[in-house]
């Protein structure tokens, strides 16, 4: 059992980690992710990568849909803009890997405003809809703007290189991506420490009253749309640097969804919930594989059937934790917390 | 004194209509500096709707509105917030998925200046502007209405009295000139209110927040207030001193020819013959 700290100011109570313990357990945290990749082989690496690489995307998707309650459904359209925009600046330009996945961040963040332009004043379904039309259209220009993404052939790029250090394998990669997921999730954190996750969330529970007590909606919520999109940019950025392939099919709709579903069953309007989702959510796919592997003695299309039945697990783990678990894993976990924290003591 | 002072408020020939409905014609009246204005009228008469147009969430069809003798007609209402012009809501607005500590804190928000890139960072600015804020918060406004006990809870939590008072902290955190108060003590009980209305006074006397209330326990008017404004179907139909007003005969009738008649022997004649 912990015992109740006594706060020294308001300062320390305004950390984010405010206990030793919470330090303790992060400092650990950080070790166990520095150390991973000397003890991974190369598949827990790549899962490792791409998991990093989610983590991003719906920390940013949960900005703006789980913090500011504006329904989003163009993530995976987003990253695709973040993607290209590397690719491109990569194999045409050659400039230096940061400044691709910065510029990846800011072009995306500025499609991103416009695309929540409707949000000013339609909320819900209708949003939800035109989010889903905007992605239709970034998908048209993919697949078409042959001079700048090459059509439905897409780009290859080399891999990633920063003072002569090459990141081609994901070993080299995960020491990429993973810090820039630490510093993604670190300043979400931050964000709702002050004035503007604030009026996020204010933005989410009442917008009128918001709005009453001085918070302008127009900025505020082309300010959730541009900052997930820049999220989403980066995102799509490292995923180029992953793959290093980016085609107008990297980025289905059914993507879209995945990270929709990744929010919803982490926990919407929780960091926290933002990682345990993305990595729930990455291993889903790959649990169903080795479903398959198992099945596929006994059932002869069984690994035909693994694509509709992962959209099927996807929409089923959206309704259910919809349904019986609102607040997501995040909940869950902070209930194990709790009764950890009490234990031996009955709660 | 309250009747020498220059107004802070200014309300003139203000009219309101929702297509064919008419909620508001031709309202005036003024709220003197440092006063505690009250209006009151039966259910419907607009009382809402006037505190509305003044919010700037409602656009009157015409008149015109003067906060410290300049036309805010124009203006926003994230922008007449950060004039000082702060207030409460009839049918409690806190932010659910916030603790009372953070609803308290977003009333501050129009005053702050930490920028996106400040916040993501929480360095400098963002990190002292919050630790400046979270001090004063704790120590002018949540030490002043007693709710210390409860600032990490989320607001669904809690009791509907406390629920009235944080959003009335709320509003104090917004750096009021004028404070709007929507049936502050709508359904508390005795000592609740006599609470509120000590927190009510205290603001108007060391805060020197100038006050502007609707309500409908007439008893808290009479005691609170310099001031009082009564409307009904959206017209002024009197203005005064609380005597003056409850013993005007049109006054009277609005009341009686809103069905109140029980109420309003009790409330008028008891209270001010007391
Ligand atoms: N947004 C709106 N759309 C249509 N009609 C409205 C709207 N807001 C208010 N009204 C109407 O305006 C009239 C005045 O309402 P308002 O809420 O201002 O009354 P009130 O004096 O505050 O009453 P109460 O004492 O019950 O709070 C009512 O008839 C109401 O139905
Ligand atoms: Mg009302």
């Amino acid at each position: 059992m912990r015992i109740a700290t006594a706060k020294e100011s308001y300062a320390a109570d305004e950390a984010l980690f405010d206990t030793p313990t919470q330090r303790v357990w992060l400092a650990l945290f950080v070790a166990v992710c520095a150390l991973f990749p000397f003890t991974a082989n190369e598949y827990w690496l790549y899962m490792a990568c791409l998991v990093a690489i989610h983590v991003i995307s719906v920390t940013g998707l949960n900005i703006v849909t789980g913090f500011t309650g504006l329904v989003s459904l163009g993530q995976a359209a987003f990253m695709g803009v973040g993607a290209y925009t590397v690719a491109v600046a990569e194999t045409r330009f050659g400039t230096p890997v940061l400044l691709n996945l910065i510029a990846a961040g800011a072009i995306t963040a500025a499609v991103g405003a416009v695309v929540g332009i409707p949000s000013l004043r339609v909320k819900g379904l209708y949003l939800a809809i035109a989010t889903i039309a905007s992605s239709f259209i970034l998908h048209f220009v993919f697949a078409n703007w042959n001079s700048v993404t090459h059509g439905v052939s897409g780009i290859s790029l080399p891999p990633a290189s920063i003072l002569g250090v090459e990141f081609g394998r994901p070993f080299a990669l995960y020491f990429l991506i993973v810090p820039i997921a630490f510093l993604a999730v670190f300043s979400a954190s931050n964000l709702f420490r002050t004035r503007i996750g604030r009026a996020f969330i204010a933005i989410r529970d009442r917008d009128i009253s918001a709005e009453v007590l001085g918070i302008p909606l127009l900025r505020y919520k082309l300010m959730s749309f541009a900052l997930s999109s820049f999220y989403a940019g980066v995102a799509g950025g490292l995923w180029a640097y992953f793959f290093r392939v980016v085609t107008p099919e990297s980025f289905p709709f059914v993507y879209s969804i995945f990270f929709l579903a990744a929010v919803i069953v982490g926990g919407m309007g929780s960091i926290l919930g933002s990682i345990l989702g993305a990595v729930f959510m990455t291993m889903v796919p790959e649990v169903l594989k080795l479903g398959v592997g198992v099945m596929s003695p006994f059932l002869s299309d069984a690994v035909a059937l693994l694509s509709p039945v992962r959209t099927i697990v996807f929409g089923g783990l959206i309704i259910g934790f919809l349904i019986f678990e609102p607040h997501g894993l995040a909940e869950i976990w902070r209930r194990i917390r709790r009764f950890f924290h009490l234990w031996p003591f009955k709660t | 004194m309250s009747d020498v002072s220059e107004p802070i408020l200014e309300v003139r020939d203000l009219s309101l209509a929702f297509g064919g409905l008419k909620v508001l014609t031709d309202v005036s009246y003024t709220v003197p500096k440092g006063s505690v204005t009250a209006i009151i009228g039966p259910n419907g008469a607009g009382k809402t709707s006037m505190f509305n147009c003044i919010s700037g969430f409602y656009r009157p069809k015409s008149g015109a509105i003067r906060f410290q003798g300049t036309d805010i007609g124009h203006l926003h209402p994230p922008q007449r917030a950060e004039l000082g012009l702060a207030r409460t809501f009839q049918n409690i607005a806190l932010f659910r998925g916030m603790t009372v500590l953070d609803n308290i804190k977003l009333g501050r928000h129009a005053h702050m200046k930490t920028s996106l890139f400040d916040a993501l960072a929480y360095f400098g600015r963002a990190r002292r502007e919050e630790t400046e804020l979270r001090a004063e918060v704790e120590e002018k406004i949540i030490d002043f209405l007693e709710i210390d006990h409860i600032r990490n809870k989320p607001v669904a939590s809690l009791a509907y009295g406390l629920r009235k008072r944080v959003e009335l902290a709320r509003a104090l955190a917004m750096k009021p000139k004028i404070l709007m108060l929507d049936e502050p003590v709508a359904g508390m009980n005795r000592e609740e209110t006599e609470d509120m209305a000590r927190f009510i006074l205290d603001v108007k006397e060391e805060w020197g927040v100038t006050i502007l209330m609707v309500e409908h326990d007439m008893g808290l008017v009479m005691d609170l207030s310099d001031h009082v404004v009564v409307l009904n179907f959206g017209q002024v139909i009197a203005a005064g001193k609380p005597a003056e007003v409850t013993s005007n005969e049109d006054v009277i009738r609005a009341y009686l020819g809103s069905g109140d008649v029980e109420v309003l022997r009790r409330t008028v004649q008891g209270e001010v013959a007391a």
